[in-house]
């Protein structure tokens, strides 16, 4: 802690959006309180429980990724006769902190979870001289152990102690939101479905703090070819996974619905215009077009190379740079929906009845056709998430993705491609990059239901 | 014995569990009826009233989540519900078939006459070749499609509404059914094309001794066609008796309603002033065709052709015509919501051509529209306060405050509904409260004239009444003018001042409504009124 006290703060490009991005959200939520109707809508979504649990789960993801965006760096010890402060040319995280047991204990190379020998044999020799061939002991993992303690029985010992703790900290935090409501009346929450917030609280609290408690012990999901923790890893790509996900989501989305709806709406010259642009653009392969502009970045980032002092910011220049690319590049589709969907709302009669009352065409489409195509935003908008994410991994594999000291879901699917043509197979990378991403989506489509169900007036009575 | 004999039938939406969890709703309630061969029964009812839902039980086609969960269906003394699925396709379209409402959405798009009718022929009969060939042609003729031989490589798009219901009564006859279910078979029909499909129902059956089990909701077609008559209402058969007896004396009182339903044909006298609100001259409304890259306007469809006529203050002028007339496009051309190609429109003597949207907006508050379609007119995300409020707003008409709300109140009280309904969404009403609401957000902006373009045809007739009274009362109170757009001639003698016909584009007639109904010029509006159904 006392450490901390000494650090340098970085704030990168990414890390500003995605406070910004939070920051937003709660400003939202917040601004809710003013306009009753959406906030009716919006207590639906939360008075469901499976909406109440998926939000919390996506919370959960967005915190993991908040902490992994307060970055910094560490002082150097001083030089001699020198009383200027150098810093470490690493950046790290909050996130590293917390998971610091985690991402010390690298190994030489591949481990199976909770394995504390290696994956692959290595030559050893013996005391005696002799050479033999076996798997090694693994620096770290297990390396608490005795003689007789066996794996097994060690780890049940310390699930048990993280249950007793996890249930702990689970109670008070459920008799601390009781107080609250108590405080606060408890009439005025009872709409929530609190059985479902309890268990989601508790269930998440459980696993954060088996991860803690035996994260440090053992590797749980086992490590990569370098040795590093694989859930280490798994758990740092969710910034990645969540920022991949929105940014370029958001950079698609103004494009799209600005285009799509004015040439629906407009007809005519802009809606030629606006076809021939999305004509040709979807016309060149996407993959081409990225690689070609992912390419310009990293000649950018070559001669430019003073502005990118530390490998984070360069890093992080090139990420930011494939989220712009992936959102200038996928907006076609869903453009082409929504110009489709407002040629058809447009023709409406009550469209023409705001038309005979005057009504001006920027209120018109704010007010009449906007709220009636948001199911399509709403849908793409959850699918483009996971596109985007999936799309993250098909880049990595040409090389053209994020970099790849930049922990992400796609590098991890990509090493799998080795790993899973081994005999036997290192299935646990691709597994932990599959779970992490599988409950993202999940929890986002889930959410995404229940908000198009409520936001649908035929389907709200 | 009957043809078909229903009796004690029971319809049923079971209770759902589960988070949507509603109990079990009956929506047929132990209706019986019985059809002899050669004789035509009329299910009437309104919307949702389970006559549509009956016709389904009798093929047992209704929807999986509804079930029968009483009565009997006998076709020829044989027990329909007692049959297995595969001897149940040998009594659909074999011996009893079924004509549907829409013919466009009923016909395969991709499949040629010849290949339409003749599957069922194959299916049923075995029919192929030559053989088959010639089966279709006589059904064809025996329909009324001309030049049958040529026709039959034709697609359902080359044929006009009408000819295409034509088609369907060919399918279904074509393995010679003894009982045929006609669900509204003329409702999406214009009058003179109802006319004719009417004649060549009432034709067949009883050259084939055809048993017809006739739904509609239109009294006039009833009082035409049928032998016996069953008024339907929230599944229960309210009345069941001979057509002569049941118009002579209806026994119940919302038979009553539904054959008064047509107001009395009694013309409203002109009101004959000097001075024009509206004058409409020489209007034309073309559309370009456009063809290939570059999209050359290679020609123009004419929906409005050169079309005169004046409102006057107070008075209602009735514009007729059939679908695909123009009629709509000559509304929309007033409300400067279409671009007009040539002509004038003039309105209290200030010509409204080639004013810019702004120069328009002072008109906007004095014309206003109401559409057809309760349920499209409406922004389903906008609540009754938004949709009433939104053209007082634009206008700058809107109060504020109290004053404001009490005008929202005012309003709906005055359309018959109630102020707590002003933070409701649209869906939480029936046709007609919305038609209500439609014309509450017209009259929002006091204006002089309203276009009302066919504001009841999508309404169930007794609400029909209801707001034709409505709307009649408006115009006493407000001295309002309507343009009443419609294509159905018996509701106009009550309405209109004055009547114009319009055909392709081109008014035929325009004259006072009692002169034009009683001793029409023109040969279409002859035909038009000889096609309309009457009581």
């Amino acid at each position: 802690m006392e450490m901390l006290m000494t650090v340098k703060p970085v704030l990168l490009w990414s890390d500003w959006l995605i406070f910004l991005l939070v920051l937003t959200l709660i400003l939202f939520f917040i601004n809710l309180g003013k306009n009753p109707v959406a906030r009716k809508r919006w207590r639906s979504v939360f008075a469901s429980r499976v909406g109440m649990a998926s939000f919390l789960v996506i919370v959960f993801y967005v915190l993991i990724a908040l902490l992994d965006s307060m970055h910094f760096r560490y002082p150097l010890d001083k030089l001699e006769g020198s009383d200027e402060q150098h810093y470490s040319q690493e950046v790290n995280s909050l996130l590293d902190v917390v998971l610091e047991d985690l991402r010390g204990h690298d190994e030489k190379t591949y481990s199976s979870p909770f394995a504390i020998h290696s994956f692959s044999k290595e030559n050893r020799t013996l005391e005696n001289g002799q050479v033999v061939r076996d798997y090694p002991r693994l620096e770290y993992a297990g390396s608490h152990l005795r003689k007789h303690e066996t794996v097994g029985s060690d780890v049940f010992e310390r699930s048990m102690n993280a249950l007793v703790v996890g249930l702990g900290i689970a109670l008070v935090l459920a008799l601390l939101i009781q107080l609250l409501r108590r405080l606060t009346g408890k009439q005025a929450s009872a709409w929530l479905p609190w059985k479902t917030v309890y268990l989601t609280l508790g269930g998440l609290i459980l696993v954060t703090v088996w991860i803690l408690q035996v994260g440090g012990y053992y590797h749980i999901l086992g490590t990569n070819k370098v040795g590093q923790d694989v859930l280490f890893q798994a758990i740092k790509a969710v910034r990645t996974g969540v920022l991949i996900g929105t940014l370029a989501t958001l950079i698609t989305l103004p494009i799209a619905v600005i285009l799509g709806i004015a040439a629906g709406y407009f007809k005519g010259l802009i809606d030629d215009v606006v076809q021939y642009i999305y004509t040709t653009l979807s016309s060149i392969p996407g993959i081409l077009l990225i690689a070609a502009s992912v390419l310009l970045i990293d000649v950018y980032i070559e001669t430019h190379a003073e502005q990118f002092r530390l490998s984070a910011e360069r890093a992080d220049f090139q990420f930011l740079a494939l989220c712009f690319i992936l959102g200038m590049t996928s907006w076609t589709g869903l453009c082409r929906l929504l110009r489709a969907e407002t040629l058809k709302v447009s023709q409406l009669d009550y469209v023409q009845a705001a038309r005979a009352f005057g009504v001006s065409h920027s209120r018109i489409i704010g007010k009449h056709i906007l709220p009636n195509v948001t199911h399509i935003v709403l849908i793409a908008l959850v699918l483009d998430f996971s596109g985007f994410v999936l799309a993250e991994a098909v880049l990595s594999y040409i090389g053209v993705g994020v970099d790849p000291s930049m922990a992400s879901w796609g590098n991890m699917i990509n090493e799998a491609r080795a790993e899973l043509s081994r005999e036997p197979v290192v299935w646990w990378s691709v597994s932990a990059a599959f779970v992490m991403m599988f409950v993202l989506v999940l929890a986002a489509n889930l959410f995404a239901d229940r908000v198009r169900d409520a936001f649908d007036p035929r389907t709200v009575n | 014995m009957s043809l078909l004999e229903v009796s004690n039938l029971t319809i049923e939406l079971p209770a759902s569990r589960g988070p949507f969890a509603s109990p079990a709703h009956t929506l047929v309630n132990g209706i019986s009826f019985a059809i002899e061969p050669g004789e035509i029964l009329a299910l009437v009812g309104e919307s949702g009233s389970g006559k549509s839902l009956t016709a389904l039980s009798i093929l047992r086609l209704l929807p999986d989540a509804l079930t029968i969960i009483a009565g009997s269906v006998q076709l020829q003394g044989e027990e329909l519900f007692a049959l297995t699925e595969k001897q149940m396709n040998r009594v659909r379209g074999f011996r009893a078939a079924m004509i549907f409402q829409e013919p466009q959405v009923a016909l395969n798009p991709v499949q040629t006459l010849e290949q339409q009718i003749g599957e069922v022929l194959t299916l049923h009969k075995g029919q192929t070749g030559q053989a088959r060939r010639d089966a279709v042609v006589g059904l064809l003729q025996e329909v009324g499609i001309p030049d049958p031989q040529q026709r039959l490589s034709w697609y359902p798009h080359q044929l006009s509404g009408g000819q295409k219901q034509r088609v369907m009564i060919a399918m279904a006859l074509a393995c010679e059914p003894d009982l045929l279910i006609a669900d509204e078979p003329t409702t999406a029909l214009d009058v003179t094309i109802q006319k004719q499909i009417l004649e060549l129902l009432n034709q067949l059956r009883k050259q084939r001794q055809l048993g017809v089990l006739l739904i509609t909701h239109d009294m006039g077609v009833v009082s035409e066609m049928a032998d016996h008559v069953a008024v339907m209402r929230h599944g229960d058969i309210l009345e069941y008796r001979s057509a002569v007896e049941f118009f002579a004396n209806p026994q119940h009182e919302y038979s009553r309603q539904l054959i008064h339903s047509l107001p009395e044909r009694r013309f409203r006298p002109s009101q004959q002033q000097p001075q024009a609100l509206l004058t409409v001259d020489n209007l034309k409304v073309w559309f370009p065709q456009r063809q290939g890259i570059l999209q050359r306007v290679v020609g123009h469809t004419k929906a409005v052709d050169g079309v005169s006529l004046q409102i006057h203050k107070g008075e209602t002028l009735a514009l007729v015509g059939e679908s695909g007339s123009g009629k709509s496009t000559v509304g929309r051309a007033i409300l400067a919501l279409e671009q007009a190609t040539e002509g004038d429109i003039r309105f209290d003597g200030q010509s409204l051509q080639g004013l810019s949207d702004k120069q328009f907006l002072p008109y906007r508050k004095r014309i206003q529209v109401i559409f057809q379609d309760p349920f499209s007119s409406m922004n389903p995300r906008m609540t009754i306060r938004q949709i009433l409020a939104e053209g007082m707003t634009s206008l700058g008409l809107a109060g504020k405050g109290e004053e404001h709300e009490a005008k929202l109140e005012q309003l709906l009280e005055r359309v018959g509904l109630e102020a707590q309904h002003l933070d409701r969404y649209p869906h939480e009403f029936s046709g007609g409260q919305r038609q209500r609401i439609a014309i509450a957000r017209a009259i929002a902006v006091e204006p002089e004239l309203i276009i009302c373009d066919e504001p009841t045809s999508a309404l169930d007739v007794s609400i029909r009444g209801q707001v034709m009274e409505l709307l009649l009362e408006l115009q006493r109170d407000m001295g309002l003018s309507y343009l009443f757009i419609t294509h159905d001639l018996s509701i106009i003698p009550h309405l209109a001042h004055r009547v114009a016909v319009m055909k392709n584009g081109v008014l035929v007639e325009q004259g006072l409504c009692a002169d034009v109904m009683d001793a029409p010029q023109h040969e279409y509006t002859k035909a038009l009124l000889a096609a309309a159904p009457v009581l």
